[in-house]
């Protein structure tokens, strides 16, 4: 088994590329066979995944990494890596793919060729982000996914697609061009300050020496947390940043909504933690009162906005706005507790927000409307769909020994043991009253009840290709909920050193000792 | 051991929820009930296996079982755990007793139900979440239990799903529930801040919370320590969860509604196990309530002022579920006053006893209702005394017990209570004489309540033959459950004579009549004990509290008077006879009252529950929808933020637009702008030449 282990990486990189590129060239031996090119794009996508299971156990073990040089002049160096950080949001990622090809197995039949090279290239570029340790590489990955999204949203997307699209992508843009610029800035000071040799863009070497001996003063800390932050915030999105969320997601295709809520939106908290945290830690005090402010009114305000959307893929796009305030409150506690809270609520809003779009996606199969008012009494045409919504559903409110629970409780009791104000934790939880609220307010209507519309009367309940998408997830958020230990023992590590360089860099007299 | 207790009925849920549907009834009542029974006798021998146990070394008996670390992250640590001691122990042994006797009485109740599969699916997860929360070993495995009876109970309540009304109650129940888990969490994060555990128990390098709490000093009786965040901030946190599961001011909102579930659920759920679990909490934490004496304080006026009004709501009340359930609220209000007066066995020995009375009362109206073709309004029914004769003498027996009829358990376990409240230790002032007088006065309501159920129901004319209310319209629509034909096709008709249920309704209906009539005997208060009981079987009546010891302080806060009274035991006697002539008159004014005029109306203000949940629509939910939607969501998002992005990217263009004007292609422009510019580059440089 070691022999694969220095090829592993690039395999996940590459893999699904490699599916496109035979998808396109299939057209030419073949012909037009949508079937065919569903199951070549899903088998590269189901292969990606296998290939991405060993890292589990392997993680951490220096034989995985591959570091080559790139531009080697510009110390730009081609380095993948797979650390605690990265681990299982690489996992959520070739998991989510699949089953986001399988769910629009029949839903899709305009350019298939083209939305599923699409979707093979996008899962490039996640990966591609997850795994770059060079700053160049994962500025390159990070843009390279803007291109599938925009077109996936732009071409199979709602009536409004081409508003929605333009919006995704120019909001993302204003994000990272200063990102760019931040990381250039990053590069040259690590240059100037000659701690590692020569100037490099490599991830893993400065933040070790930023570690060692800080060589930014607070000013430039400050403004590269402002510039990589807001590419981030933007991406997240933390509140008043999410505007973009709402139209993306509704617009979007159902693959397109399964992806972009289950893994693009974590990675911007991702960055948040990769970079913003290890390498600016006493900005990261500095602003960390007014990003856990910003955290807590987005939990409330997404929460209360969700409540009364009509809209069913609106009220989950608003209750991730709601959930990623969690995930950014926990991060900025600068407790294990909060941290690792937050990292595993990364992926438990993969999956739980991923399986809501699909749910949606189900009916709206059925029905092609996702007004909540339309449906109603669900439960005795499609009883199996009804059940498995509601453990869905319960996940995302976070009941206990379901996913959620864990992390969003791990968030809160390391937010009320951080050295800032416990009034965010008692603030946050009301987050988690009102997400019961909008989560079985929908599903009653949804579920419940008569039958209020005749057209409903005979759906027919799931097919086997809609169980394989489901039920994969619904067992991962029951194993989730009752043994976490399984996951959160393979980033405890990684996150207790980011916590210890932050730690380390606390200002003798921080902005929110005043506060508690 | 104890890992059977709890998985038996969680293998029975799985086993139901997954192949259920094929299965005949009979197969599912068998594996319902003998996953409820195995867990039962492990639950008994374990129990044995505690009796004879040595004690730990402080003090108290346990029995372990650890499965594996749930949760393990810096130094917060929860391990998958259980944990019997006696308070677990007894409180193990009536859930399981109890649900197992519900479980057969359901087998025959729902009998005919289409999805007859699904509802035991539902009731043994109930079960397992019902053990998770009573044997879990800290606070967060209390609150996967907690939650996880919550979600059964959404489950069953809405079990009629195809009605609004059970799924708006459902909802309801869950998310007023929910505002209590609010405070629960919160408490919970207060205990480990303080402590760095949740543990209910000592483990290797920490120290349990209760053996830490136990050392720090009694804190203020003042309301700036309930904000202080130390253990009366913990109290109140705690406690606002139980308001929300145990139905007290003001989150009782839900119970009422939740009688949309099958009777069977409103006895096993929301009168004998679950609706106590708040009590329960309370009593489990009773080392950190003493140190609090303002929590306790509010405790006890929470829990009184809910006995008295949910009382006098229940004398109007003409559905009988619902008479039920407003007394179910007013007598989990008693269990809280006993709390909050520091009585902490005497509370948890009326949980016991109210398991019993309360889950007889519901299933005896389960089987009335039953015979009534699933009619539960009273005025439909009476003279039913003849055809039901032996729901009748059981529910009788309920009736006197809950009442407190002399020697009946509710009348031990009750008086315990009063009695406790007068001679409070921790109650300030003459708080507790006045307290006691509000619970003298609520029993009194209660024993006229119970009555008129009764009279109403069993006495007086035939009032089923000659139905007039098949449709009434008073307070919500949750009043009308009553009139659905699920049982398929009503063949009997109405009006027809009622029959008495079958066995297996009428079996647990006597052993619950029987543990409600001698129940009380294991608990007999001592001041009583001491004149009336041989002293050769006083080991007997004094066993209940003599058993609880080890695991129940009684806070004393010193100077209020209270230890002068306590001592007194003749005026325990005084107070005894008072309640039972208390009893044995209100009984005697309900007959009278009501045999004339089973008709007679009630205010309307009682009627509507005080219109409380109309003051919650308009006070609380509706503007927060209407602020979320214009304020938030319409105004905000969509004018505010969207408004000043797309504004910015207007004004970028018209930016645009302005600048072009400055391109029109006219070279004599260019030339002249050129020459302006040189102009102005020129003065410039000398001007920063004179400068200087």
């Amino acid at each position: 088994m070691n022999a694969f282990k220095p090829y592993i990486l690039n395999a996940l990189v590459f893999l699904p590329l490699l599916g496109t590129i035979i998808m396109l060239m299939y057209d030419q031996i073949v012909g037009k066979n949508e079937e065919s090119l569903r199951r070549i794009a899903l088998f590269f996508s189901t292969l990606t995944f296998i290939a991405s299971l060993p890292l589990i156990w392997w993680t951490g073990d220096p034989a995985l990494s591959v570091n080559v040089p790139w531009v080697e002049n510009l110390g730009i160096n081609y380095h993948l890596e797979v650390d605690g950080l990265s681990l299982w949001l690489v996992l959520l990622t070739t998991m989510l793919m699949p089953i986001a090809i399988l769910s629009g197995w029949t839903s899709v039949h305009d350019k298939v060729r083209e939305y599923l090279a699409f979707m093979l290239v996008l899962e490039t570029g996640m990966i591609g982000v997850f795994l770059a340790m060079d700053m160049i590489l994962f500025y390159l990955f990070w843009e390279v996914m803007l291109v599938p999204m925009y077109f996936l949203i732009g071409v199979w997307g709602g009536e409004r697609r081409i508003y929605a699209a333009i919006k995704f992508v120019l909001y993302t843009m204003v994000g990272s061009l200063l990102m760019l610029v931040a990381i250039i800035a990053l590069y040259l000071l690590h240059g100037d300050a000659q701690v590692g040799g020569k100037a490099t863009f490599d991830i893993v070497t400065i933040t070790k020496n930023l570690a060692d001996s800080n060589f930014l003063s607070f000013n430039q800390q400050y403004w590269m947390f402002l510039a990589f932050g807001l590419a981030f915030a933007i991406k997240v999105p933390l509140f008043p940043f999410h505007t973009w969320l709402p139209d993306a997601h509704v617009e979007a295709p159902t693959a397109g909504s399964v992806i972009l809520a289950g893994v693009l939106l974590k990675m911007g908290t991702y960055g948040f933690m990769r970079f913003n945290l290890p390498m600016f830690p006493e900005a990261a005090h500095h602003f960390a009162v007014p990003i856990m402010v910003l955290a807590v009114i987005g939990i409330i305000y997404g929460a209360l906005v969700a409540m009364v959307q009509p809209d069913m893929k609106k009220l989950i796009a608003y209750s991730s706005v709601s959930h990623l305030g969690f995930v950014m409150l926990g991060m900025f506690a600068f407790t294990d507790m909060g941290m690792q809270g937050s990292l595993y609520q990364m992926l438990n809003h993969g999956v739980s927000s991923g399986a809501l779009f699909l749910v949606v996606g189900i009916i709206y199969e059925r029905r092609h409307t996702r007004q909540i008012s339309e449906f109603g009494g669900l439960a005795t045409p499609m009883p199996v769909f009804s059940t498995l919504f509601l453990i869905i559903a319960f996940s995302s409110i976070g009941l206990p020994l379901l996913n959620g629970f864990v992390g969003e409780f791990l968030i809160l009791i390391g937010t009320f043991n951080s050295t800032y104000s416990r009034a965010f934790a008692a603030f946050a939880t009301t987050g988690v009253i009102l997400s019961a609220v909008y989560m079985l307010w929908m599903v009653q209507r949804v579920v419940f009840g008569e039958i209020t519309s005749e057209k409903n009367r005979n759906l027919p309940d799931l097919n086997l290709r809609e169980k394989f998408v489901l039920v994969p997830l619904v067992i991962l958020i029951i194993f989730m909920g009752v043994y976490p230990s399984f996951f959160l023992n393979r980033t405890a590590e990684q996150v207790k050193q980011i916590r210890t360089v932050v730690e380390k860099n606390k200002p003798s007299n921080p902005v929110a000792d005043n506060l508690k | 051991m104890l890992r059977v207790i709890i998985f038996a009925p969680l293998i029975g849920a799985i086993i139901l929820g997954l192949f259920g549907k094929k299965m005949s009834e009979r197969l599912i009542a068998a594996i319902a009930c003998s996953s409820i029974a195995v867990s039962a006798i492990a639950a008994f021998a374990a129990f044995l296996e505690l009796v004879g146990k040595s004690p730990d070394p402080d003090g108290i008996r346990r029995v372990t079982d650890t499965l594996f670390t749930w949760i393990s992250v810096g130094t917060f640590r929860a391990d998958f755990a259980f944990m019997m001691d006696p308070l677990s122990g007894v409180m193990i042994l009536f859930v399981t007793g109890v649900g197992l006797l519900i479980h057969i009485f359901a087998t025959a109740y729902m009998s005919g139900e289409d999805s007859y599969y699904r509802f035991f699916t539902y009731l043994n997860l109930f079960m397992f979440m019902m053990i998770v929360l009573v044997l879990g070993d800290n606070f967060l495995m209390m609150f996967v239990g907690w939650e996880g009876v919550g979600l059964c109970s959404y489950l069953l309540i809405g079990y009629y799903f195809l009605r609004d009304y059970a799924g708006d109650a459902a909802k309801k129940a869950f998310i007023v529930n929910r505002i209590g888990d609010f405070g629960f969490a919160l408490g919970v994060m207060l205990i480990f801040y303080h402590f760095s555990s949740i543990s209910f128990i000592d483990k290797p390098g920490i120290a349990s919370v209760f053996t830490q709490a136990a050392n720090k000093p009694v804190e203020a009786l003042s309301t700036s320590a309930l904000f202080a965040g130390g253990l009366t901030t913990i109290g109140i946190l705690l406690f606002i969860g139980a308001c929300g599961k145990s139905a007290q001011i003001p989150l009782f909102v839900w119970l009422p509604d939740a009688m949309a579930g099958p009777t069977p659920v409103s006895a096993l759920i929301h009168a004998a196990t679950m609706v106590t679990a708040g009590v329960y909490m309370i009593v489990r934490s009773n080392v950190l309530f003493s140190k609090a004496p303002m929590a306790l304080t509010i405790v006890a006026i929470v829990g009184a002022l809910t006995a008295f009004f949910a009382a006098t709501i229940g004398i109007s009340q003409w559905n009988i579920k619902k008479v039920l359930a407003y007394s179910t609220v007013s007598q989990l209000g008693y269990m809280f006053l006993a709390c909050g007066a520091g009585a902490f066995a005497p509370a948890f020995f009326h949980v016991v006893t109210h398991a019993f009375f309360k889950a007889l009362l519901f299933l005896g109206s389960g089987s009335v209702i039953h015979a009534m073709h699933h009619d539960e309004d009273m005025r439909n029914m009476g003279g039913l005394s003849k055809y039901l004769k032996i729901t009748f003498f059981t529910m009788g027996a309920g009736t006197l017990a809950i009442a407190g009829f002399p020697l009946l358990s509710g009348f031990f376990s009750k008086d315990e209570i009063l009695w406790k409240v007068r001679s409070s230790t921790v109650l300030p002032g003459s708080l507790g004489t006045v307290l006691w007088l509000l619970g003298m006065v609520t029993a009194a309501i209660t024993a006229i309540y119970m009555t008129r159920m009764m009279v109403i129901t069993f006495f007086g004319e035939e009032r089923f033959r000659n139905k007039k209310h098949d449709d009434h319209a008073h307070g919500h629509g949750a009043d009308n459950q009553g009139h659905d034909d699920h049982h398929g096709a009503d063949n009997h008709g109405h009006g027809a004579t009622p029959h008495e249920s079958p066995l297996a309704m009428t079996l647990p209906l006597i052993i619950l009549a029987i543990l409600s009539i001698v129940g009380g005997f294991v608990g007999v208060p001592e001041g009583l004990a001491e004149k009336f009981v041989p002293h050769s079987l006083q080991g007997i009546t004094h066993s209940f509290y003599a058993f609880l010891a080890p695991v129940i302080t009684n806070p004393v806060i010193p100077g209020n008077g209270g230890e002068a009274i306590a001592a007194d035991h003749s005026a325990e006697l005084v107070s005894t006879i008072l309640s039972s002539i208390v009893a044995l008159v209100a009984i005697g004014i309900g007959y009278a009252v009501f045999k004339g005029k089973p008709m007679l109306q009630m205010p309307s203000v009682l009627e509507n529950k005080y219109y409380i949940d109309e003051i919650y629509d308009a006070v609380i939910v509706n503007p927060l929808k209407f602020i979320s939607t214009y304020g938030l969501w319409k105004f905000f998002d969509v004018v505010v933020i969207d408004g000043t992005i797309n504004g910015l990217a207007k004004l970028v263009t018209l930016i645009g637009v302005g600048f072009r004007q400055l391109q029109p292609g006219i070279t004599r422009l260019y030339a002249a702008f050129i020459f302006g510019g040189a102009i102005f580059a020129i003065g410039w440089f000398f001007l920063t030449i004179i400068r200087r």
